[in-house]
C-alpha cells in the first residue's frame, strides 16, 4: 500500500492490483479506483495545466463538476478520447492516461509565461488585441491562436467503437441512485410500477454510502449501513431496472429523456472487443423524479486553484470511499457544517487536520464533535492567499471584519498539504430546467430550487434543496407518494437523527489585503476567469449574465460551469449592487455532461449513415462500369465511362450517339404517382397551370406545377390511362414532396374531390430509348405493333407485351429526339433493359446516364427543376407562357403570377447564353454582369445549366439574368478569378427549334 | 420530444409528424377576385403567437393523415387534437 493509501474499505478490492499509465510513467491502483484515486493515492495532484495561463493544476473533485483533472486517453491510438474527466473514469488494466494542454511536458510547461503576464491578457483581451492590422489575422494571429488554444486532441482515424440506440418505456424514471433516488425508486416499483432507476457511477448510494458519522442515524444504524440494506433489499425487486454508469443527457419535454450507458469504457482494452461501447437510451417515463444531488461549491480567494484545493465532500469520498488520503496535513476551509464531517472522518484515521470558518460559531452537533475531539478551528477567518507552486504548502489566513466585507488583523500562515475547501452546495437544477420547469432564489444559503410544479416530474432530496438527512427523508418520502398517489410507504414511520445546521453564512468573494487587480481568485477553473474578469466585463458596460459569461466565457468549459456560475452570479450581484433571484441564471442546455459523438450517431454510420436506393437495372449498371451519382437517395448512373475514358469524354461519346443513332436511360428512379377518381381530371387541372379535361384516353402531357406563390415546383409528363386514371411522373428528387403536397390540398382544401393518390415510384422499371434509330429497335421488341406516326404519335401510350409480360409504352421525350419509354414492373426491370440492349446491338445502342441526359435536355432549351429554378422563378421567367393556361379559373399559384411583384419585367428570366470562344466552357453558378467597369460589379444574373454540346460543336449554356427576354443578342460578361469571358444572349433552344427530330 | 394523439392512430412519437404551420386558413375560393393585398394576407400572413395556437399536423411517417392540433407553444402542451373539417374547440 502507497502512503496514501490508508484505509480498506468495501468499494475498493485492495486485493486486485491494476496497473496503468500516466504521461508514460507506470502507477498501480486496485479495482474500484478512480483514475483520480489511483492517481492521489501515488500522491499525484498536478494533472493539468490551466486553460489560458497554464497554471499547474490538480485534481478538485470526485464527480463530472471535475474542473481540472481532463485527461487525453490512449493517445496515438484509434481509440484516442480528449478531454475525459480523471474523477470519472473507471480504472482498468492497461489503462494510458496523459496530461493536456501543457508542451514540453506537465511539469515543464513553456506556456506558464502566460501567467507572469497575466495582468496583461484580461478578460476580452483576444477581442481587443487582435483587431489589427487587419491583414494580420489570417496568416499570423489565427495559426498562432489556434496552435495554443483547445484541450486535448481529436483522434484522427475512424472510431472503431459499436455504440447503440435504445428505446424503453417506463411507469417511473428515477434520475439519481443516492438516498433520495433510492427511497423513490423503493416506493414506486413496491407499488407495481414499471421503475428505472439510472446512476451515472459504477454503484448507488450517492454520497451517504461514505456517510459514517455517529450524527447521521437512520433507523438506528448509521447512515451508511442502512443504506447499504436498503440497496440490497432494492436489487431483489422484480419491476425494478437498476442502471449504473449511466448518465443522463437530456430531458426533454412529454418526459423523454436520453441518458448514456457506459457499457465496456471501463474494462480492459482485451476484454472490450467487439463489444458495444455506449448506449443511448431514449426513455418515455409517465413519471420523472429527478434526484440529481447537489455540487458542492468552492470558495473564492486569492490562489485557490493550487494542486492540493480540492472540495471538501470530495476528500472525504476518497478516504472512506476509495481509502485514499489527499493529504496527511490538511487544512479545511468552509462556509457550513457539511465540511466538519470530512474533518471528524480525518481526524478519526489519525491525519492531522485544522478548521478554518468564516462563520463566528456554529452549535449543531456535527460542529460540536469536531471541538470535542480537539480540532483546532479559527472562527470568524478567511485565507487570503495560499502558496506552492505544483503543490500547496502553505496558507495564509486572517479574521473577517464585523460585515465579512474585509479583513482585520495579522495574517497567520499554517502550513499544510491539502486544502479542502467548501462553500456550501448548489442544488442540481439542470434536469428540472430543460424539461422546462423555473427556479426560485431561496436568499437564507443562496440556492435556486426548482419552483413550479409539473405534473409529470418532481424533484427530491438536495437537488431539490434539501440539504439535511431529516428533511430529505421526510421529505422525499411525502413527495413521491403524493406524485404516484401512494397512500404508505416502508419509509414512513422510520426514524431520523441528523446534525443540524444553524448558523449559515455566504461571502461569494472572499476579501482580501491585496488590492482586486492583484489576485488571482478563480471561479472558472477551466477557462481560467477570475473575480477580476467578471468586474472587468461589469466595468466595460456587459450586465446580462448572457454577456459576461460569453465575455469572460465563464462557465463555457467542458464542465459547463458546474462549478462557477453560481459565483459569477453573485460577484455579479454584489457588484452591480441588485438581488441574485434577480438575475435569473444562465440556460442550462443538454447535455448534462459530454456525450460522444459516437453515441448521439449509434448504429447510423457507414452504409447505414442513410438509406440506398437502387433500381431494379442496377447490377447491370455497376456491370458495366458505370459512375453513380447521388439523386436524393437514389444512386443513377452518371455515365458509363469506355477504356478510361474521363467525365468530358465519356460524355461527348453518350451524347453523339443518342443523337446519331441511340441511347438507352435508365429512367425509373421518376417519381411516379398513380390517380384514380372521378375527380382525377379535375384535380388535375387544379394542381397543374395547363388544362387537362380534354386529354384523350392514351395520351400524354406535360405539365408543369407550382406553389401557391406562383413559383416553379416540380414537372413531368402525366399519363391518361383510363376515364378516369392517371399516371403523373415527377422529378426524381421531388417525388415524396409532390406526394405529400398533394395529399395535402386533397385532404384539406378539396375532400369533396373523389381522387386517389398512390405512389407507385418502385412499382415500375422505365428503360427510355431514344435517337433516330429507337423506332426500328421497338420494331424489333414488339414485332406486333405498329409504331408508325399514325398509330402511335407523339405524346400517346400503348399496352404491349414482351416476353409475356405487360407493359406500357409512352412515347415522349426529354432529348428532343424520337423517343420511347417502356414501363415494366420492377421486376422484370433489368430482363428488360437487357433486351432492349441486345435489340439495340446493330445499332449501336449507347447506355447514357444523367450528365448526358441532361446536356441532351439543354442542347433542347427544356428545363430541369431545381437547376434551372431555384424557387423564385415562375413559368413567365422560364418564357414558358405557352403552358398556362389562361381559360381556367384557377390552379394552385394562379392568382400569384400577377402580384406586383411577378409581373416586374426586370425579374430574373431563362435565356440561352453562347460564349464569344465556342470552346470556352462556362462554370454552373458563374456570376453574369453587363458592365466591366462598374465596381463593385452589378450581377445581373448567373449561369444555370452550362455544357460542351458535341452535336453543335460549341459551348452552350443556359442562364437567368434580369430582364434577360429583351436582351437576345447582347453582349454580357462573366468575369472569373482570372478573366472575363465575353457572352452573348442568345434563343435558350439551341438545337432542332423546329422539333423535326421528334417525328424523324 | 412530445407525444401526438393522431385521431386516426392513436399515441405516436412526434418523430413520425410533420408540422404544416397555422391551422384555419382556408384557401380563397374566388383568387382571381382578390386584391394584391388580400391575396398575400392568404399566401404570407401567419401568426407566430406565444401561447395557444392552433397548427395543421400530418402524420406523415404513420397514416399521412393531416388533422388540426391546439398547441400552447410556450410550454408545447396540447390541448386537443381534431380531425380536419372539424369545429376547433374553445380552448
Amino acid at each position: 500500500m502507497t502512503k496514501y493509501r490508508i484505509n480498506k474499505t468495501r468499494f475498493v478490492d485492495q486485493t486486485k492490483t491494476v496497473s496503468f499509465t500516466f504521461d508514460g510513467k507506470k502507477y498501480h491502483g486496485f479495482e474500484g479506483d478512480t483514475l483520480a484515486s489511483a492517481l492521489l493515492s501515488n500522491g499525484i495532484h498536478l494533472v493539468g495545466r490551466s486553460f489560458k495561463y497554464h497554471r499547474p493544476r490538480g485534481i478538485m473533485s470526485c464527480g463530472s463538476e471535475e474542473p481540472n483533472a481532463i485527461c487525453q486517453i490512449n493517445d496515438n491510438t484509434d481509440l484516442t478520447e480528449p478531454n475525459v474527466r480523471a474523477t470519472e473514469i473507471e480504472l482498468y488494466e492497461g489503462l494510458k492516461a496523459s496530461s493536456q494542454n501543457c508542451w514540453p511536458s506537465l511539469n515543464f510547461d513553456i506556456g506558464g509565461i502566460n501567467n507572469l503576464i497575466s495582468p496583461f491578457i484580461p478578460a476580452g483581451f483576444y477581442y481587443k488585441t487582435f483587431m489589427w492590422p487587419k491583414s494580420f489575422w489570417k496568416k499570423i494571429y489565427e495559426p498562432l491562436i489556434r496552435l495554443s488554444a483547445g484541450l486535448g486532441k481529436s483522434p484522427t482515424k475512424p472510431d472503431p467503437d459499436i455504440y447503440d440506440h435504445k428505446h424503453e418505456h417506463c411507469d417511473v424514471l428515477v434520475i439519481g441512485g443516492g438516498i433520495s433516488g433510492i427511497i423513490s425508486a423503493k416506493i414506486a416499483a413496491k407499488n407495481n410500477l414499471k421503475t428505472i432507476l439510472i446512476e451515472d457511477k459504477n454503484i448507488l448510494g450517492g454520497s451517504t454510502i461514505y456517510q459514517n458519522n455517529k450524527n447521521f442515524i437512520i433507523d438506528n444504524q448509521k447512515s451508511n449501513e442502512w443504506l447499504m440494506n436498503e440497496i440490497s433489499e432494492l436489487e431483489k425487486l422484480d419491476n425494478l431496472i437498476i442502471k449504473t454508469r449511466t448518465s443522463l443527457a437530456a430531458f426533454h419535454s412529454y418526459n423523454y429523456l436520453l441518458a448514456k450507458e457506459n457499457i465496456s469504457d471501463h474494462l480492459p482494452l482485451d476484454k472490450k472487443n467487439g463489444s458495444i461501447r455506449q448506449r443511448l437510451w431514449k426513455i418515455r417515463a409517465d413519471k420523472v423524479i429527478v434526484a440529481a444531488g447537489a455540487i458542492e461549491r468552492p470558495l473564492i480567494f486569492n490562489n485557490n486553484d493550487r494542486p492540493g484545493i480540492i472540495l471538501a465532500n470530495s476528500v472525504k469520498k476518497y478516504l472512506d470511499f476509495y481509502g485514499v488520503s489527499t493529504g496527511l496535513n490538511n487544512i479545511i476551509f468552509t462556509n457550513n457544517d457539511s465540511a466538519y464531517e470530512t474533518a471528524v472522518s480525518l481526524f478519526e484515521k489519525g491525519i492531522s487536520v485544522k478548521i478554518v470558518d468564516i462563520r463566528k460559531k456554529s452549535s449543531s452537533n456535527i460542529v460540536k464533535n469536531a471541538e470535542d475531539l480537539g480540532i483546532q478551528i479559527y472562527w470568524n477567518s478567511t485565507v487570503v492567499n495560499t502558496f506552492g507552486y505544483k503543490k500547496i504548502k502553505s496558507i495564509e489566513i486572517m479574521n473577517l471584519s464585523e460585515d465579512g466585507s474585509n479583513v482585520t488583523g495579522n495574517k497567520h500562515e499554517i502550513q499544510c498539504d491539502c486544502l479542502s475547501i467548501s462553500g456550501g452546495w448548489t442544488p442540481m437544477v439542470h434536469m428540472h430546467t430543460q424539461s422546462g420547469g423555473k427556479l426560485d432564489f431561496r436568499e437564507i444559503d443562496q440556492v435556486f430550487v426548482p419552483s413550479e410544479k409539473s405534473e409529470n416530474h418532481i424533484n427530491v432530496g438536495s437537488c431539490n434543496g434539501d440539504f439535511e438527512l431529516e428533511e430529505i427523508f421526510k421529505n422525499t418520502t411525502i413527495k413521491v407518494k403524493k406524485f404516484l398517489n401512494i397512500n404508505e410507504s416502508s419509509f414512513d414511520k422510520i426514524s431520523v437523527l441528523c446534525s443540524k445546521e444553524l448558523e449559515k453564512k455566504n461571502i461569494w468573494l472572499l476579501p482580501n489585503t491585496i488590492s482586486e487587480g492583484k489576485t488571482k481568485s478563480f471561479i472558472d477553473f477551466q477557462n481560467d476567469s477570475t473575480a477580476k474578469d467578471i468586474k472587468l466585463a461589469l466595468r466595460e458596460g456587459f450586465k446580462s449574465i448572457e454577456h459576461v459569461k460569453r465575455y469572460t466565457t465563464t462557465g463555457m468549459a467542458t464542465d459547463q460551469g458546474k462549478l462557477s456560475n453560481m459565483h459569477a452570479l453573485g460577484i455579479i450581484a454584489d457588484t452591480a449592487g441588485v438581488k441574485m433571484g434577480t438575475l435569473g441564471t444562465t440556460t442550462f442546455r443538454p447535455p448534462f455532461t459530454p456525450l460522444t459523438f459516437g453515441a448521439i450517431v449509434g448504429r447510423s454510420v457507414g452504409k447505414f449513415f442513410d438509406v440506398v436506393r437502387k433500381t431494379s437495372i442496377h447490377e447491370w449498371h455497376v456491370q458495366n462500369n458505370a459512375k453513380f451519382e447521388n439523386v436524393g437517395q437514389w444512386k443513377r448512373p452518371w455515365y458509363y465511362p469506355i477504356n478510361n475514358e474521363n467525365l468530358h469524354e465519356a460524355v461527348q461519346r453518350e451524347s453523339k450517339a443518342a443523337r446519331d443513332s441511340a441511347g438507352i436511360l435508365d429512367a425509373s428512379t421518376l417519381g411516379k404517382i398513380d390517380i384514380q377518381g372521378s375527380d382525377a381530371s379535375e384535380f388535375l387541372n387544379r394542381v397543374y397551370t395547363n388544362a387537362w379535361s380534354k386529354l384523350g384516353i392514351g395520351k400524354c402531357r406535360y405539365g408543369l406545377m407550382l406553389n401557391e406563390d406562383g413559383m416553379v415546383y416540380d414537372d413531368g409528363v402525366t399519363t391518361r390511362l383510363g376515364e378516369n386514371h392517371y399516371l403523373m411522373t415527377t422529378t426524381t428528387g421531388g417525388a415524396s414532396n409532390v406526394l405529400s403536397k398533394l395529399e395535402d390540398y386533397l385532404q384539406t382544401e378539396w375532400p369533396e374531390l373523389d381522387v386517389y393518390l398512390t405512389s407507385v415510384t418502385d412499382h415500375y422499371s422505365t428503360a427510355s430509348i431514344c435517337g433516330p434509330n429507337s423506332r426500328k429497335i421497338l420494331k424489333k421488341l414488339f414485332p406486333n405493333k405498329d409504331f408508325s406516326d399514325e398509330t402511335f404519335p407523339h405524346m400517346s401510350y400503348q399496352d404491349a407485351i414482351i416476353d409475356k409480360i405487360e407493359c406500357r409504352i409512352m412515347r415522349i421525350s426529354f432529348t428532343g429526339e424520337l423517343s420511347y419509354e417502356i414501363n415494366i414492373e420492377s421486376k422484370y426491370g433489368k430482363s428488360l433493359w437487357e433486351n432492349c440492349i441486345k435489340a439495340g446491338e446493330e445499332y449501336k445502342i449507347t447506355p447514357y446516364g444523367t450528365e448526358t441526359m441532361h446536356l441532351l435536355r439543354a442542347e433542347k432549351g427544356f428545363i430541369i427543376v431545381g437547376q434551372d429554378t431555384d424557387g423564385t422563378m415562375t413559368p413567365i421567367d422560364l418564357q414558358m407562357d405557352w403552358i398556362v393556361s389562361k381559360k381556367k379559373y384557377d390552379f394552385i399559384g394562379k392568382r400569384s403570377l400577377y402580384r406586383s411583384d411577378t409581373i416586374r419585367e426586370d425579374r430574373k428570366q431563362l435565356v440561352g447564353l453562347l460564349t464569344d470562344d465556342p470552346n470556352e466552357i462556362l462554370e454552373e453558378g458563374a456570376q453574369i454582369v453587363s458592365e466591366l467597369d462598374k465596381k463593385p460589379f452589378e450581377m445581373i444574373g448567373h449561369v444555370t445549366s452550362s455544357y460542351f454540346s458535341p452535336n453543335l460543336n460549341k459551348s452552350i449554356a443556359l442562364a437567368v439574368v434580369k430582364g434577360g427576354k429583351k436582351m437576345k443578342g447582347q453582349k454580357l460578361f462573366v468575369p472569373m478569378e482570372n478573366k472575363n469571358i465575353n457572352v452573348t444572349v442568345s434563343d435558350f433552344i439551341f438545337l432542332d427549334k423546329e422539333n423535326k427530330r421528334i417525328n424523324a | 420530444m412530445f407525444v401526438i394523439n393522431c385521431p386516426y392512430c392513436g399515441e405516436r412519437d412526434q418523430s413520425e409528424f410533420s408540422c404544416g404551420g397555422e391551422a384555419h386558413i382556408l384557401r380563397p375560393k374566388q383568387p382571381t377576385e382578390l386584391s394584391d393585398d388580400e391575396w398575400a394576407e392568404y399566401l404570407f400572413m401567419r401568426k407566430n403567437i406565444k401561447g395557444v395556437q392552433f397548427e395543421r399536423w400530418n402524420h406523415a411517417h404513420g397514416c399521412r393523415k393531416w388533422f388540426n392540433m391546439v398547441r400552447d407553444t410556450s410550454n408545447d402542451k396540447i390541448h386537443a387534437v381534431y380531425k380536419m373539417g372539424e369545429k376547433p374547440p374553445v380552448i
